[in-house]
């Protein structure tokens, strides 16, 4: 996998993780450009697209799309079920995760994807054994406040 | 908020943020870790962020968990590449690393998979593999360094080094986690890609351990069962690293094997076990993969036409996303013999999915399908469905099935008025996405076709009495009437004036370079009709063209004008002769296509249906291209192109230039010739002396040359033997001679078939003559396609100025008085040179003789030197030569001085023969 995207119904990104060196310049253009391919597509159409020399698979949930970039050889199902486990894992985490969740625990979103996949790679796809390295983190976390995010309140 | 007071609120922030990191007091822990978190979400809002990395810096050193975790999150999303900020951070993480606290190495691993830069791979590229193969690491950590080993890779393979641990790290595809297994294999494929032999133990491995998942029931694998499907990303991904290998050799694996894919594809019949989407999408992930391994071993019919079978179900299955993946898939099917016709059965179901399906991407794939399993039997049916389809077709695609059209109609075209109809239809419906490549084409096939010629200039001038007709079609229409008018004009209806009148008609309308193009044709119609000259120089005349802004149809206007007024009808008829044959090369429409779709996709499918017609373009020339241009030495004759014609690739691409040149108004950039091979430097000198012997080699091709010369020609067999027991396809070897080159050496050769079965010799007679002295060698370039792979292999060729010597046999008395009357310095060229070879007399005679000179002996009252006489013949003159070459025994060192009546003879003589000792 080369990138993940996810983003709003707005076009607003909401998380980016690239597994391929690219400059900021090109970041921003290839999302810019994807965000409106995907957006504009209806909603019966076919998961899987053919963008320059890449395959991208996406999958709507609630208000955010989760978008892949994969190379020619890789398979669009089992990245359509990628995406899916990230979901189950986020969901789990949060209990029952909404968009918000994302927004403001924007660190944990990203944790849970380094633990599931790491380099573009799937590297752990036992629900349990995400979890339960997340969780074990979590426990080292000195018990404190969390008291900086709230500039995001004051933000949106 | 509107978007104003956001951006507000942030640069307060921002402002904030600064001051406090730049502050006097010294911040916490806590403290930094707040505002780079901060930061990073200002970042993730879509906001530039330049400071805060060395804060970010600082917290990968804190003790406490979180403020590492923001640090490392901070460098991973915002890479910066400060050479002082890596040495910082990779210290960081050398410290994590060697900290044997797993959770701190995970972090630590995580953030050089994210990064993954060269400086990274400097620092840690030798160090992940001894973590990832020690018996004490953690799983988890094994995982992560697994991928983080293969990221590196993935960015600088040249610095991660192979060694004992690869062999290790094969057998963690045995590992009893499954998840240490999934990231292995991932590792392992990538690496088995760039070297197979190392990893090839790896088949096996996988092999057993698929089929231990694939035969498991469905809870046996607990956690990494996903929806009742077994470890489905662990089979995708091993199904994925046996795509890395040919069949196993070993029937017992290449047995177990088989039975998996066999139990893949039953499962696929099997009812489902949930009703869930996710169970359907991972059962057929695992299928896919499974059909990918099977279209690639490409060697089991049977399985090959259960996948296309399967597939074939997925056509008319309600989910998109299947319909869509099937047809890509089935266009694989399509290019294996064993599956082609089987795929075909499909026909209408795919032309419908074409005129149904709602999707754009999933139309598009149905027209890959289409091309691909198109043959001669069905492609009027499918040249015909894309023609109709093209008419309502989404604008985004329409340039791609254009060229499809376009190479589908030349290729299986057995009725060339059925192409030539196919094509202007294309022109018609989608004239805007013509591209030149395929307008050229066809202007290509019918010079190179006579029997076509006559119904081509038939139909375009029918084409062009529609009033309103594309630019396109006004090209293709005057370049075939230019050519081919004579053949209609005795119809009334289609009478010379006539067909004049009907192109200067659309003259107006059209842009400078079909403009150009026509003003070609207007010059052309003045030899092929006599009695519409006057009408022609009137238009040309007109101050609309003799005084045109634009300088090209200026130029034309004037120099037509001039050329129609002055010649004789003979040299008109020379000059504006018809076009000769285009030499046969691969179609560019095919190569436009190809880039278009990126390399692979297609060059498979012409590669595997071998019944390409090669016959397209009747009797191709050969391409000499020193031929036809010297033998009408007219600069008009240039001026048409006609010299250049049999290397212009395509028709006349009016190439406006600011300079002006009509030399190279006809002439297409030339198609792609290989550099030399190596090697074959030396390979030439060793030709100077001799004129037999193997002049190239490779795995495929071997190169043979027999030569013989009189006076000022020459002939020379060369010999093209195909190594291999796969035939050579569209085998063309192409002689160039450089510009320089072209008017002193005549070279004349007939085409050789294009197609040299394996193990096959071929032959090719090239004759030579020498018109005046010259210094360069020509280049024989051969393109083929062997396999999947387009070949392109260039010599030099072994023709030199010395093969034209006479020997001259001449008294001492005689010799040195030519010597002296050779005394101007620039007749004189004198080298003097290491010797390397061993010095030996007798090689040294033997050498002089095949150069070609008479060897003197008692001519030099040193009898340690050797003394030559000989005349080089060229048609214009003959140039007599003398030579001396005094060995050195004890310096190892020769000097040769060659005195000859011309200096660039003299020159080239000592400069070959220098190379000889």
């Amino acid at each position: 996998m080369q990138f993940m995207l996810l983003f709003s119904r707005q076009g607003k990104l909401r998380l980016q993780k690239w597994y391929v060196p690219l400059s900021d310049k090109e970041k921003k253009k290839i999302t810019r450009e994807l965000v409106q391919t995907v957006l504009a597509r209806k909603p019966k159409m076919c998961s899987f697209l053919e963008w320059r020399d890449l395959k991208i698979v996406y999958k709507r949930y609630a208000s955010l799309y989760f978008c892949c970039a994969i190379e020619d050889q890789d398979n669009e199902l089992i990245t359509l079920e990628i995406i899916h486990r990230y979901v189950e894992l986020l969901d789990k985490y949060f209990g029952s995760v909404c968009e918000l969740d994302i927004i403001f625990n924007f660190e944990k979103a990203y944790f849970i994807l380094d633990e599931f996949l790491l380099g573009g790679e799937v590297q752990e796809t036992s629900k349990k054994n995400v979890l339960k390295a997340i969780e074990q983190a979590d426990l080292l976390q000195e018990s404190q406040n969390e008291e900086w995010g709230g500039l995001s309140e004051d933000i949106l | 908020k509107s978007k104003e007071a956001e951006i507000k609120r942030i640069n307060k922030e921002l402002a904030n943020i600064r001051s406090k990191f730049k502050g006097d007091k010294a911040l916490d822990g806590y403290s930094k870790k707040k505002y780079v978190c901060k930061l990073l979400f200002i970042f993730l809002l879509g906001h530039d962020i330049d400071f805060g990395h060395m804060e970010a810096v600082n917290l990968l050193s804190s003790n406490r968990y979180t403020e590492k975790q923001i640090g490392y999150l901070f460098i991973s999303v915002l890479v910066n590449s400060n050479s002082e900020l890596i040495r910082l951070i990779n210290n960081a993480i050398k410290n994590d690393l060697a900290s044997r606290n797993p959770t701190f190495m995970g972090l630590a691993l995580h953030c050089i998979a994210s990064v993954g830069s060269r400086e990274m791979a400097e620092a840690f590229a030798g160090e992940i593999p001894k973590v990832l193969v020690a018996g004490d690491t953690m799983d988890s950590v094994k995982q992560s360094a697994a991928l983080c080993l293969l990221r590196l890779y993935r960015t600088s393979p040249d610095l991660v080094p192979m060694g004992d641990w690869t062999s290790r790290v094969v057998h963690l595809l045995n590992d009893q986690h499954l998840g240490v297994v999934t990231a292995a294999t991932s590792l392992i494929t990538t690496l088995a890609q760039k070297n197979p032999e190392e990893f090839k133990t790896s088949v096996s491995l996988a092999v057993s351990r698929l089929s231990r998942i694939v035969t498991s029931a469905s809870t046996d694998l607990q956690d990494y069962t996903y929806y009742f499907v077994p470890a489905p990303w662990l089979s995708v991904k091993l199904l994925r690293l046996l795509q890395c290998y040919p069949p196993p050799e070993d029937p017992a694996v290449r047995g177990r094997l088989t039975e998996c894919l066999e139990t893949i594809l039953n499962k696929a019949q099997e009812p489902p076990k949930s009703k869930k989407v996710q169970h359907s999408n991972a059962k057929n992930a695992v299928l896919f993969e499974a059909i990918s391994l099977i279209i690639h071993h490409d060697s089991e019919p049977n399985l090959l036409v259960r996948a296309c079978n399967q597939l074939g179900q997925f056509l008319q299955h309600r989910e998109t996303n299947l319909r869509y993946l099937a047809l890509e898939s089935m266009c694989t099917l399509a290019s294996s013999e064993f599956s082609h016709e089987a795929v075909k059965t499909h026909i209408e179901t795919v032309i419908n999915a074409l005129k149904t399906e709602r999707d754009v991407s999933v139309r598009q794939r149905a027209v890959d399908l289409l091309y691909a399993m198109c043959d001669r039997s069905n492609a009027p049916q499918i040249v015909a469905e894309m023609l109709s389809y093209l008419e309502t077709a989404d604008y985004s695609i329409r340039e791609e099935i254009v060229l499809k059209v376009a190479i589908l109609a030349e290729k299986y075209a057995v009725d060339y008025t059925w192409y030539v109809d196919t094509i202007l239809n294309l022109i018609r419906i989608a004239g805007d996405y013509v591209s030149e490549e395929v307008w050229y084409r066809v202007i290509q096939i019918v010079i190179n076709r006579d029997d076509v010629q006559g119904y081509a200039a038939k139909t375009v001038f029918e084409a062009l009495q529609a009033p309103a007709c594309h630019e396109n079609l006004v090209k293709v229409g005057g370049y075939i009437l230019g050519e081919f008018g004579n053949l209609i004009a005795g119809d009334p209806r289609s009478s010379p004036l006539i067909q004049f009148h009907l192109l200067h008609s659309k003259f107006h309308l059209c842009s400078v370079p079909t403009r150009a193009l026509l003003l070609s044709t207007y010059i052309k119609f003045v030899n092929l009709f006599p009695e519409v000259k006057p009408t022609i120089q009137d238009v040309l005349r007109s101050d609309s063209q003799l005084r045109n802004a634009d300088v090209e149809l200026q130029q034309r206007a004037v120099e037509y004008l001039r050329l129609s007024t002055v010649a004789s009808t003979d040299i008109l008829a020379t000059v504006l002769e018809e076009m000769p044959p285009f030499p046969e090369r691969e179609s560019s429409i095919l190569a436009k296509l190809k880039k278009k779709k990126g390399p692979g996709t297609v060059t498979d499918l012409e590669d595997t249906k071998r019944d390409r017609s090669v016959d397209v373009n009747g009797g191709p020339e050969p391409a000499p291209a020193s031929t036809s241009a010297v033998s009408t030495p007219s600069p008009s004759a240039d001026l048409l192109g006609l010299g250049a014609a049999p290397t212009a690739p395509a028709g006349p691409p009016p190439s406006s230039g600011g300079s002006g040149l009509l030399v190279d108004v006809f002439s297409d950039s030339a198609s792609v010739v290989a550099p030399l091979a190596p090697g074959s430097e030396d390979n030439f000198a060793r030709f100077v002396c001799k004129n037999n012997g193997v002049l190239f080699e490779n795995q495929l091709l071997q190169i043979g040359l027999k030569s013989e010369f009189r006076q000022n020609l020459g002939r020379m067999f060369i010999f093209y033997g195909n190594k291999t027991s796969t035939q050579f396809l569209n085998f063309t070897p192409t002689l160039i001679c450089s510009d320089d080159l072209q008017p002193n050496l005549n070279l004349q050769t007939k085409p050789v078939d294009p197609t040299v079965e394996g193990g096959a010799q071929v032959q090719q007679v090239v004759n030579i003559e020498c018109v005046s002295d010259f210094a360069e060698a020509p280049v024989l370039n051969i393109q083929f396609r062997y396999g999947g792979t387009f070949q392109n292999v260039s010599v030099q060729l072994p023709i030199t100025l010395n093969k034209f010597f006479q020997p001259t046999e001449m008294a001492s008395q005689d010799f040195f008085q030519r010597w002296k009357q050779l005394s101007n310095p620039q007749q004189e060229v004198q080298n003097i040179f290491k010797a390397k070879h061993p010095m030996d007399t007798e090689v040294t005679k033997a050498k002089i003789i095949g150069f070609g000179s008479a060897l003197l002996e008692e001519v030099d009252p040193n009898p340690a030197n050797f003394v030559g006489a000989g005349i080089i013949h060229t048609k214009t003159t003959q140039i007599g030569c003398l030579l001396r070459l005094e060995p050195n025994l004890q310096a190892q060192m020769y000097r040769l001085t060659l005195r000859t009546s011309k200096e660039a003879v003299s020159q080239r003589l000592c400069e070959l023969l220098s190379a000889q000792f």
